[in-house]
């Protein structure tokens, strides 16, 4: 019971990091229709920024977040704007292999700037070993998880309640027609990639507060594409509850089966969920027979 | 004064080679292949032979993306399939080299037919997804099979003979590649002018279109993945031979990554674009690596961010071809071609 009870938690802590990162990619592809194999890169510079600034610099916390989230902000918009506007109508390979390209450019700026040593990173959230239910775990753990149903909870009603928030979803809805009732379409998808590089940025936060900074981090990337096939491309909920379940997926077959298997169980879940229901829990079905 | 090509009868549009330039071209290309080893460094020559196993590959994978339109993130996998099979037949079973490669590229193309299946149903993105798993798992087999491929240990293969003779060294393997290079370009160049392959880029183009005029899609699309994958395989074989040393750190989602770089960058749907990629891609990362070399005195620092250049540069150089030429470097060479025949009348 001890070692469930452990299992489950650290499999929702990396549940909520997935859940973050795919739900910054559900995010550009509801809005742009562009797959961004960039994402983990997201989370990697996000946490390499946090390291300089509270690491290096010696600065606050709190400034720390504010100043990641910020330089996320201004990376997704320069991005979107430079790089993914002259995409816009060119087939889906070129998409693909245009945010690859990405991917491995940040990658490099990242190590060449902050190398491809693992460091420690400068934890501000306290890691206390405390007993739940009997079992014994890290608070750090139960932090990450709350960090991470905050912003879960705050973008829900950014896109119930605020204007913009429904600006984008009508975007995500259909284009023209949004278009026509004065909704800048460009400025839609600057906000996609900003907000969605900032919610990838707190998730690497998260994932290097437990696990320290490294190259490895980038690796979430590869992750987020059983999150958000098993929730379904273009939801919301679904990319949450996505990650929460490969997330638990992952941990269960780590603890009780081994082998190395919980690298490759979200990608076996993948292939069966593309065989039986391709568009995921959530997702809009397109009927489109051949 | 000619504003284009045109012809006058269905013998010469059909010819595969059907003007003059294009003749002389294929003289040099010859006169270059056969005097290159005797001429080329062997460090030349290595670069010579890296590529000519990755155009090898490169065709494959066009054949599957740029001509049938099927999205690949499984190419590193169907590689290692090929490196391993061909490998562990030379190294277990004794089979000799003239054997053991084209009974890896069959078993590939089975894999890849396997691995194919999802593509009735899946399209675009989901299919790019559906051979990312495929990446994944193969990736996970072979480094968890301990007993048949040593798992994550690399494998050693023995060097080839072949006629009664040792296939070691630079030399010798350039014949070698070239040989199957050639076989591969024939094939494929060949295979668009067939019914086949008509049915492949009818497929790519417009699926239900193709579907209603009879192509049935199943069958073409599994053809398409099978034949993609032998290729794919053969390159994977060849590599191990090549390399008489493998791991699965070779054969990784940046091998597919890279692949798929050529064939964007050198011309999706073309096959002397996926050589020109083929080439790029290998000359590139050597380029900067000499680069850094030579400015190793003006600035010493250089040689430590060289892996870090040649991984931003790749990125770079990926995002530049995609916004300013997205139909890449045959497309260049083509317009180069043009602005001369024109000159000085280009419009």
């Amino acid at each position: 019971m001890d070692q469930f009870l452990q299992l489950t938690l650290s499999g929702l802590t990396n549940g909520a990091v997935l859940a973050l990162a795919a739900l910054g990619f559900v995010l550009i592809y509801k809005a742009s229709d562009v797959i961004n194999f960039a994402q983990g890169e997201f989370l990697l510079v996000g946490a390499y920024v946090m390291f300089a600034v509270v690491g290096e610099l010696g600065w606050h916390w709190t400034v720390g977040i504010v100043v990641t989230v910020l330089v996320a902000v201004a990376l997704g918009m320069l991005l979107e704007r430079f790089v993914l506007r002259p995409m816009i109508g060119e087939p889906i390979i070129s998409l693909i292999m245009v945010t690859i390209g990405l991917s491995s450019l940040l990658k490099a700026v990242v190590s060449g700037i902050w190398g491809t040593d693992e460091r420690a990173f400068p934890s501000f959230i306290p890691s206390d070993p405390i007993n739940v239910f009997g079992a014994t775990v890290t608070t750090d753990k139960l932090w990450a998880i709350a960090i991470a149903a905050v912003f879960l909870v705050a973008f829900n009603l950014f896109f119930r309640r605020s204007s913009s928030g429904i600006a984008m979803r009508a975007v995500a809805d259909d284009q023209q027609a949004a278009l026509s009732m004065g909704i800048s379409v460009k400025k839609v998808f600057a906000m996609a990639w900003s907000i969605s590089a900032a919610t990838a940025a707190i998730g690497g936060i998260i994932i290097a507060n437990i696990l320290g900074v490294s190259g490895n981090i980038s690796g979430v990337g590869l992750q987020v594409f059983p999150v958000v096939i098993l929730g379904g491309l273009d939801s919301i909920p679904g990319a949450v509850l996505g990650g929460v379940i490969i997330g638990l997926l992952q941990a269960y077959t780590g603890g009780y089966v081994g082998h190395g298997l919980n690298s490759i169980i979200p990608f076996i879940v993948l292939v069966l969920i593309l065989m039986v229901k391709p568009y995921g829990l959530f997702g809009q079905e397109i009927i489109e027979r051949v | 004064m000619e504003s284009g090509i045109f012809f006058s009868d269905y013998a010469k549009d059909m010819a595969l080679r059907r003007t003059h330039a294009e003749k002389i071209r294929l003289v040099l290309a010859i006169l270059f292949a056969v005097s290159a080893p005797w001429l080329a460094s062997k460090y030349q020559l290595t670069l010579l032979n890296q590529i000519g196993i990755a155009a090898i590959g490169a065709i494959g994978l066009n054949i599957l993306v740029g001509f049938t339109g099927q999205i690949s993130l499984g190419q590193g996998a169907f590689m290692a399939v090929g490196a391993y099979t061909s490998g562990l037949l030379a190294k277990n079973m004794g089979l000799p080299f003239w054997a053991a490669v084209p009974i890896a590229s069959f078993v590939t193309a089975g894999v890849g037919a396997f691995f194919g299946i999802p593509s009735l149903r899946l399209k675009g993105l989901y299919l790019a997804i559906a051979t990312l798993a495929a990446q994944q798992i193969i990736q996970w087999v072979i480094t968890h099979w301990d007993y048949v491929t040593g798992g994550v240990d690399a494998l050693v293969i023995p060097a080839p003979t072949l006629f009664g003779q040792r296939v070691n060294g630079e030399f010798k393997f350039y014949w070698v590649i070239l040989f199957c290079l050639v076989l591969t370009i024939i094939f494929t160049v060949n295979l668009f002018r067939s019914k086949v392959g008509r049915a492949f880029i009818a497929i790519r183009d417009q699926d239900i279109a193709a579907e209603v005029m009879g192509v049935n899609l199943f069958q073409y699309k599994l053809l398409a993945f099978a034949s993609s994958s032998f290729f794919v395989g053969l390159a994977g074989a060849l590599t191990a031979h090549y390399r008489t040393i493998i791991s699965w750190e070779r054969f990784t989602i940046e091998t597919s990554i890279l692949y798929l770089a050529m064939i964007i960058i050198g011309g999706l749907g073309s096959v002397s674009g996926s050589v020109y990629g083929a080439a790029f891609m290998v000359l590139l990362p050597a380029l900067l690596n000499n680069f850094g070399r030579a400015m190793h005195g003006t600035i010493p620092a250089l040689d430590q961010i060289i892996p870090f250049l040649q991984q931003g540069m790749f990125g770079i150089v990926i995002i530049l071809f995609l916004i300013l030429e997205p139909e890449g470097l045959v497309k260049i060479w083509r317009n180069i071609k043009d602005y001369f025949r024109l000159w000085p009348f280009s419009y």
